[in-house]
C-alpha cells in the first residue's frame, strides 16, 4: 500500500518533469533557440569579453560625458519614482479597504492601477516618443507611469495591511476623513510606503537603461552609442558606472530602511 | 545621518513636561523621524533639482501631455492591423511567451543549485555571503545590457535573449529560493543529519518535498515578470517577438493604431498571468 | 434620572439573510454603568457600534441624548460622534505615534478637516490631555512610542483618547478581552471611576459574567442578537444565565473569545 503511495508520487513527479520539458522544447522550436549554440557562445562570450569589454584609459576621456549622463538618468528615476508616489498614493487611498468613500471609486482606481502596471514600461516609452520625442520627458513620464501602476498597488497593499483599528478609532471621535489620513493612516504606513519608493528608485535606474536604448535619452542612450561605434571600452565604462550606483543606491536604501523601523 | 542618544524619547524626570517656548511639545524626535524627514526633504530636492536640469530639447511640456492624452486614445479606442494579421500577432506573442518560459526554465534550473549554496542553513557562511554577493552584482546590471553584451559574439537574436534574460532570472530565483530553503526549521534539519544522512539525502528528502510549494510559486511568478522583460527585449535588443512589432510600429511605421492592438494583446496576456501569480502569491504566505 | 440613550426595534442584517440584531429594545439612564453580556457572535460589538454608527443599523431607532441617530446629516454626525467616546479591545492606537498625540486624537472630533490633518491643538487641549493622563498614571509615558507600552497602559490611553473629547457616554467594547486579570481589574476600575466622578455613562460589553456583576449598575443579556435579560445583577438568575449563554453557567468556558471577532464581522 505505501509502495503504491511511494509509486504515484514519484509517478506524477515524473509525469510534472515531462510537461516541464515538453514546454521547454515547444519553446525551444517557436523561437529556434538552440542548446548547441547557446552553449558553445558562453565561452565564446566569455573570451571575448575579457578581451574586450573592459575600461581602458582612453575610455576614461569620455568618463566626464558619461557622469553627466549618469546624473541625468538618476535624477530622471528619482523624480518619477517620487511624483508617481504621491499620485500613487492618493490612488491608494481610495482603492484600499479600509480607507476607500465608496466601492464605484475603489473598483475604478483598482482598475487604472491594473492597466498601468501591466504594460511594460517598454511599450509606454515607444507611446511617449511620438509626443515627446527624443528628449528626457520621454524617459521621465515612461518610468513615471510605470511606477505609478506599480506603488499605487504596492501603496494599497501598505495600508490594507496597517489595518482599520486606528482609522476605526479615529472615525469615532468624529474626525474628518484628511484628518484620519494625516493623523493614522500615514503615520502607521510611511516608513513602509518610503521603502517602496526607494525600492521604485532602483527599478527605475534599470528601467531607465532600458527607456533610453528605446528613446534616445540619458545613460542608456550613451551606451548605445558606444555599443553602436563598437567604442566596448567605454560601454564598459557604461556598465561599471550603472553597477557602482545602483549598489550605493541599494545600500543607502538599506540604511534608511532600518533608520526608519 | 549620526542620531545622538539625545534624540532618542526621553522621560520626563522631574515630573513636568518640556515647555518650549510656553508650549507643550507634542512628541520628542526619534531616530526614526529623523530618517523618514531627512529621507522625503532628500527625494523632494532631488526631483526639483531634476525638474530643473531635464533636456527638454524645446518639447512643450504641456502640448506633449495633450499629445500623449489624443495618443491614448487613438490607441485605446481604435486599435486596427494594418501589416499583421491575427494570427501572426498571436505567433508573435506566442514567441514572446516562448522567450519568458525558456528563460525561466533554464534561471530555474541554475538557480536551484545556486540557492542550495546561498542558503546559511545549508552552506556555511562564506560561501552563502559570496553567492548572494555576486547575486547581487548581477542584478545591477540591467537586463538590456547582459543581452547586447552577449549579442557581440552570439548574434542578435533569441540565443542571446535568453541567456542575457537568464542573468537576472537566477539572480531574482536563487535569492528567494535560498529565503525558503532559511525559514525551513532547523529542527527536521539537525535530525536528519543525526540519522547520518548526507548532504544531497536531505536536499532531496527534507529540503526540497518541503519547499516544493513555494519553489512553484516563486518560479511563476518569475515567469510573470520574464513575460514584460521578453517584450522589452523584443523591441530594445532585437529579441524578436510581440515587442519588435511594437518597435517597428513606433519608430518606423507611426502607426498607432496597430500599437493599440499589440497594447490589448499583451495587456490581456500580462493580466492573466498577474491573476495566477497573485493565486501563487497566496500560497506563499499560507 | 434622565434617558440619555433608547433603542427602539432596531435590528441589523448584513447582506440579505445573517441577522446580527433583531428588535432591540432598551434605554440607559445617564451616569449608569451598564455591561452588555453574550457568547461570541451574538451582536454585542454590532450593537455599539450602532450607537455612534460606526456601524449603520438596518431598521428601527435610536435616540441618543434627544437626536434620532439614524436620520442625521453628516455635520450632525460628526457633532454626535463627539459626544461618544469609544474604547476597543485592540486599543487601537496609531502605535508609531507618541502617547500624547494619541491622546490628543480625541479632540480631532471638534476640528476643521486642515487644521486636524495638521494637528493644531489648543494649549488649553494639551494641559486637559495632561491632567487626563496623570490622573490614570501615565504622566511618566507621554512622550513614548505607543508600540514601546504593555497592553494595560495601551488601553490607559484608550481611555485617556475617549475622555478628552469630554464625552456623554462611553462605549467600551471588550476592554478587557486582551489583558491579564491585574490589568483588567485596573482598567475596571478607572471605568467605574469615571462613571461615578463624572458622571459618565458607560456601556460596556463583556464576556466574564464575574466581571459585570462586579462592576455593572444594570446588565443586559445578548443572545442571538436579541436582549434576553435586561435587569441589575442582582436578578441575574441561573435561568436567565442559561437563556443568555445557551447552556449551564458552570460548565461554561466564558473565556474563549476570538480576539478577530469584530474584524471578521465586518
Amino acid at each position: 500500500m505505501k509502495q503504491h503511495f511511494l509509486m504515484k508520487k514519484r509517478l506524477s513527479f515524473l509525469g510534472f518533469l515531462l510537461v516541464l520539458v515538453g514546454i521547454a522544447c515547444a519553446a525551444m522550436t517557436m523561437t529556434q533557440f538552440s542548446i548547441a549554440n547557446s552553449f558553445s557562445s558562453i565561452p565564446k562570450a566569455m573570451i571575448w569579453g575579457c578581451s574586450n569589454f573592459y575600461p581602458t584609459a582612453d575610455s576614461f576621456t569620455n568618463f566626464p560625458d558619461i557622469m553627466l549622463k549618469l546624473q541625468e538618468t538618476l535624477l530622471i528615476s528619482i523624480a518619477s519614482a517620487s511624483v508617481a508616489a504621491i499620485f500613487a498614493f492618493v490612488f491608494a487611498l481610495l482603492g484600499s479597504q479600509v480607507t476607500k468613500i465608496n466601492n464605484t471609486l475603489a473598483a475604478f482606481s483598482r482598475f487604472i492601477a491594473n492597466v498601468f502596471r501591466n504594460i511594460d514600461v517598454s511599450i509606454w516609452a515607444l507611446v511617449l516618443l511620438f509626443s515627446f520625442g527624443q528628449s528626457s520627458l520621454t524617459g521621465y513620464f515612461a518610468l513615471f507611469v510605470a511606477s505609478f501602476g506599480f506603488l499605487t498597488r504596492a501603496f494599497m497593499e501598505t495600508i490594507d495591511e496597517v489595518g482599520s483599528g486606528a482609522i476605526e478609532a479615529l472615525r469615532a471621535t468624529g474626525a474628518h476623513r484628511f484628518s484620519i489620513i494625516f493623523q493614522a493612516v500615514l503615520p502607521m504606513s510611511m516608513s513602509q510606503l518610503i521603502s517602496w519608493v526607494l525600492f521604485m528608485i532602483e527599478t527605475n535606474i534599470r528601467a531607465a537603461t532600458l527607456v533610453g536604448i528605446l528613446t534616445g535619452s540619458g545613460i542608456g542612450f550613451i551606451f548605445d552609442l558606444y555599443y553602436k561605434r563598437m567604442d566596448y571600452h567605454s560601454a564598459s565604462l557604461v556598465v561599471l558606472a550603472i553597477v557602482v550606483s545602483i549598489l550605493v543606491i541599494e545600500q543607502i536604501s538599506n540604511y534608511v530602511r532600518r533608520a526608519m523601523l | 545621518m549620526a542620531i545622538s542618544p539625545a534624540a532618542q524619547p526621553k522621560m520626563v524626570n522631574d515630573g513636568k513636561p518640556p515647555l518650549v517656548n510656553g508650549r507643550l511639545k507634542l512628541r520628542v524626535l526619534t531616530k526614526s523621524m529623523l530618517a523618514i524627514r531627512v529621507t522625503l526633504i532628500a527625494l523632494a530636492v532631488l526631483t526639483v533639482i531634476g525638474f530643473m536640469t531635464f533636456n527638454y530639447q524645446e518639447v512643450h511640456l504641456l502640448k506633449g501631455i495633450a499629445t500623449t492624452f489624443v495618443n491614448f486614445k487613438t490607441i485605446f479606442a481604435s486599435p486596427q492591423f494594418s501589416h499583421f494579421t491575427f494570427p501572426e500577432a498571436v505567433h508573435q506573442l506566442l514567441i514572446t511567451l516562448s522567450l519568458g518560459v525558456l528563460t525561466t526554465l533554464i534561471g530555474a534550473l541554475i538557480a536551484l543549485f545556486l540557492s542550495m549554496l546561498a542558503a546559511e542553513n545549508l552552506s556555511n557562511k562564506t560561501v552563502s555571503n559570496s553567492v548572494k554577493g555576486l547575486m547581487a552584482v548581477i542584478r545591477a546590471v540591467p537586463t538590456v545590457l547582459w543581452v547586447l553584451i552577449f549579442a557581440v559574439s552570439a548574434g542578435l537574436g533569441s540565443v542571446a535573449a535568453v541567456i542575457g534574460m537568464s542573468f537576472h532570472s537566477i539572480s531574482y530565483l536563487t535569492k528567494a529560493y535560498s529565503e525558503s530553503f532559511e525559514e525551513l526549521d532547523q529542527g527536521i534539519l539537525e535530525a536528519l543529519q543525526g540519522c547520518g544522512a548526507g548532504w544531497w539525502q536531505i536536499i532531496c528528502q527534507a529540503v526540497l518535498p518541503s519547499s516544493l510549494t513555494s519553489i512553484v510559486s516563486w518560479t511563476f511568478i518569475r515567469f510573470e515578470i520574464n513575460f514584460g522583460v521578453s517584450v522589452a527585449m523584443g523591441a530594445a535588443a532585437g529579441a524578436g517577438g510581440i515587442g519588435y512589432d511594437m518597435f517597428m510600429d513606433s519608430a518606423f511605421y507611426y502607426n498607432l493604431h496597430e500599437m493599440g492592438v499589440i497594447t490589448y494583446m499583451i495587456l490581456a496576456v500580462a493580466m492573466l498571468l498577474e491573476y495566477l501569480s497573485l493565486q501563487m502569491k497566496k500560497r506563499i504566505r499560507a | 434620572m434622565t434617558t440619555l440613550l433608547q433603542f427602539k426595534k432596531v435590528s441589523k442584517q448584513y447582506g440579505s439573510s445573517t441577522v446580527a440584531l433583531s428588535d432591540v429594545n432598551f434605554s440607559v439612564n445617564e451616569g449608569e454603568l451598564v455591561s452588555i453580556i453574550g457568547p461570541s457572535g451574538a451582536g454585542k460589538s454590532t450593537l455599539l457600534r450602532c450607537i455612534n454608527r460606526l456601524i449603520d443599523a438596518t431598521s428601527g431607532e435610536i435616540i441618543f441624548d434627544g437626536m434620532d441617530v439614524l436620520s442625521i446629516g453628516r455635520r450632525n454626525l460628526k457633532k454626535l460622534r463627539t459626544k461618544i467616546g469609544m474604547i476597543f479591545q485592540n486599543y487601537n492606537l496609531v502605535e508609531r505615534l507618541s502617547v500624547f498625540e494619541n491622546v490628543l486624537h480625541g479632540r480631532l472630533g471638534y476640528k476643521t478637516a486642515l487644521v486636524g490633518a495638521l494637528g493644531f491643538y489648543h494649549e488649553e487641549e494639551k494641559a486637559r490631555a495632561l491632567e487626563i493622563l496623570k490622573s490614570l498614571g501615565l504622566e511618566e509615558q507621554i512622550y513614548k512610542r505607543c508600540d514601546q507600552l504593555s497592553g494595560g497602559q495601551k488601553q490607559r490611553v484608550g481611555i485617556a483618547r475617549a475622555l478628552v473629547q469630554e464625552p456623554r457616554v462611553l462605549l467600551a467594547d471588550e476592554p478587557i478581552a486582551s489583558l491579564d486579570p491585574s490589568s483588567s481589574k485596573v482598567i475596571m476600575d478607572h471605568l467605574k471611576n469615571i462613571c461615578e466622578t463624572f458622571g459618565i455613562t458607560v456601556l460596556v460589553n463583556l464576556h466574564q459574567l464575574d466581571v459585570a456583576l462586579n462592576y455593572s449598575d444594570r446588565i443586559i443579556g445578548i443572545s442571538s442578537g436579541r436582549v434576553v435579560f435586561d435587569g441589575m445583577p442582582s436578578a441575574l438568575t441561573h435561568d436567565a444565565i442559561r437563556q443568555i449563554y445557551g447552556s449551564d453557567p458552570d460548565g461554561l468556558n466564558l473565556n474563549v473569545e476570538r480576539p478577530k471577532e469584530v474584524a471578521q464581522k465586518r
